[in-house]
């Protein structure tokens, strides 16, 4: 049999982002799987030397418009670090607040788009019906339902009152339920299993080797989390990451779907937590020197280095996102797959094209 | 005869087709959002269609970069007559904050021609609809126009 070549992108059905995957195929089972990218590339991280290090907030947020909080959070918490500036504790519980709650709809989103990788549309309205709830409380809370921008460098812009934080648990709790109905759906059904179980299988060895982040690396049975490391409250909360050991896309899928309740969980455990006080302190002067900052988005841990010189604009700015560190992971899963196979895999590692593009 | 009744039941029911055009993903989502049950945009008999060669209306997000420029117009030319396309957010609108970026050539008006304007940053689903049912306005007087 010859082979055959048959592109997969930039525009596909399956996935909203332009991404190209040149396909070699062996009768329907792939030999080889190159990519292109560069469909989504703005080149963001230039644009340091024109805006300011408070206007780069703005920029940075619209990296991803799905994990925009959190990369926000990771910007602001590199430079309060660089200038020396103690976050009040109110701040740093909103900020965990807001960023869990975006992991969840985060998370709802993806089990969406996977579920409708396999055709499985019901599951998909279930999961999106389910996250509008979490995108009302973003809009209730700051405003907007995608981009939130509630970070500022020394804290948050909003705060919850007492009225709001009472709305916010009642939400959780029918989100919860609604979550859990779905539960006998993807860990029973024979749709599901059928299309998911054994299929992309990563052994923590190779998971290890090839350096992922996130739920494809919890799914391979090591427990690495980078909200492990205590930034924002994380450190005043208990927290321990979700782990699987299958590895396959059905191990990534319940990782996913475990962390949706972690995160209602560390919700309620930092709006029970969550002390009065200041929202921000005031920043004086301008950020000199080279700092690392790393926290963990939906996908994984997101990587920013800041390099600035005591001018108003930063030096430098580097994002090494999830994605970026997951993409080696998909052209090792993906030679002696089946054709029909390719979405799934391509969305168990939950590919964001606008992080790693930027 | 045959084109009005064409006409009127491609009004009635008009397909969709979304690319995402070097946006951040928010109003990408969003468009998804107006699929599902909350906003459901499938009562209007609008569905999002994969295949450029079965759609109407054409939804554009985010800037066009000197990579996915040819990839638009492409999609753009495969679209049958008559066609609307709307640019949805502050990026497909002008290049929005991130104009000034190297890669980035502006809105979507710079490579093909768009008749409906959603601002937002993301859009909101409500705008995109709107947004969507002003084009359907649009392509009336398009598709008229190509049959007297």
């Amino acid at each position: 049999m010859t082979k055959t070549i048959i592109p997969f992108g930039p525009q596909h059905p399956v996935l909203p982002e332009p991404v190209h995957l040149q396909l070699t195929l062996q009768d329907e089972v792939i030999t080889e799987a190159i990519p292109a990218f560069g469909y989504v590339h703005r080149g963001l991280e230039k644009l340091a030397e024109i805006r300011d290090f408070q206007q780069m907030i703005y920029v940075v947020e619209r990296i991803c418009g799905i994990c925009s909080m959190i990369h926000a959070m990771c910007y602001c918490q590199g430079l309060e670090e660089m200038m020396g500036i103690d976050v009040p504790p109110r701040a740093r519980f909103l900020r965990v607040i807001w960023s869990e709650l975006h992991r969840i709809h985060s998370h709802l989103l993806w089990m969406g788009l996977f579920a409708d990788s396999f055709g499985f549309e019901s599951l998909f309205m279930q999961c999106w019906k389910i996250r509008e709830k979490i995108l009302d409380i973003d809009e209730a809370t700051t405003g907007n339902r995608v981009v939130i921008s509630v970070n500022v460098i020394g804290g948050v812009r909003k705060d919850l009152n007492a009225e709001q934080i009472h709305w916010i648990l009642s939400e959780l709790k029918d989100v919860e339920k609604e979550t859990l109905r779905l539960e006998t759906t993807i860990m029973t059904d024979y749709t599901v299993k059928k299309r998911t179980v054994g299929k992309g299988v990563l052994t923590r060895q190779q998971a290890y080797e090839l350096g992922l982040v996130g739920p494809v690396l919890r799914a391979s049975g090591i427990a690495q989390d980078s909200r492990m490391l205590g930034y924002a409250a994380f450190n005043e909360i208990d927290f321990a990451p979700v782990v699987e050991t299958d590895g396959d896309c059905y191990a990534r899928c319940k990782v996913r779907f475990r962390e949706i309740f972690q995160s209602i969980d560390l919700i309620r455990q930092a709006i029970a937590k969550m002390p009065d006080g200041e929202l921000a302190v005031k920043v004086k002067g301008r950020p000199e020197g080279e700092v690392v900052s790393r926290v963990e988005q939906p996908r994984g841990e997101v990587f920013y280095y800041i390099k600035a010189n005591g001018k108003k604009n930063l030096e430098r700015v580097r994002v090494r996102t999830p994605t970026f560190a997951n993409v080696p992971a998909l052209l090792a899963m993906l030679p002696g797959m089946w054709l029909s196979d390719v979405p799934v895999i391509v969305l168990s590692i939950d590919p964001c094209i606008s992080c790693t593009e930027r | 005869m045959f084109e009005k009744i064409l006409t009127k039941a491609r009004m009635l029911s008009p397909w969709v087709l979304h690319f995402d055009c070097g946006s951040c993903n928010g109003c990408d989502i969003e468009v998804l959002a107006c699929l599902t049950p909350v906003y459901d945009l499938e009562r209007f008999g609008i569905i999002n269609t994969g295949n450029p060669m079965h759609a109407d209306i054409f939804l554009v997000t985010g800037t066009v970069n000197h990579r996915n420029k040819q990839v638009l117009r492409n999609l753009y030319d495969q679209i049958p007559e008559p066609k609307v396309v709307v640019a949805l957010g502050a990026c497909g609108l002008t290049g929005g904050v991130f104009r000034e970026a190297y890669n980035v050539v502006g809105g979507v008006d710079k490579v093909i021609p768009v008749d409906v304007y959603v601002p937002g940053c993301p859009a909101k689903p409500e705008a995109i609809i709107d947004g969507v049912v002003l084009g359907l306005e649009k392509f009336r007087q398009k598709a008229s126009a190509m049959h007297s």
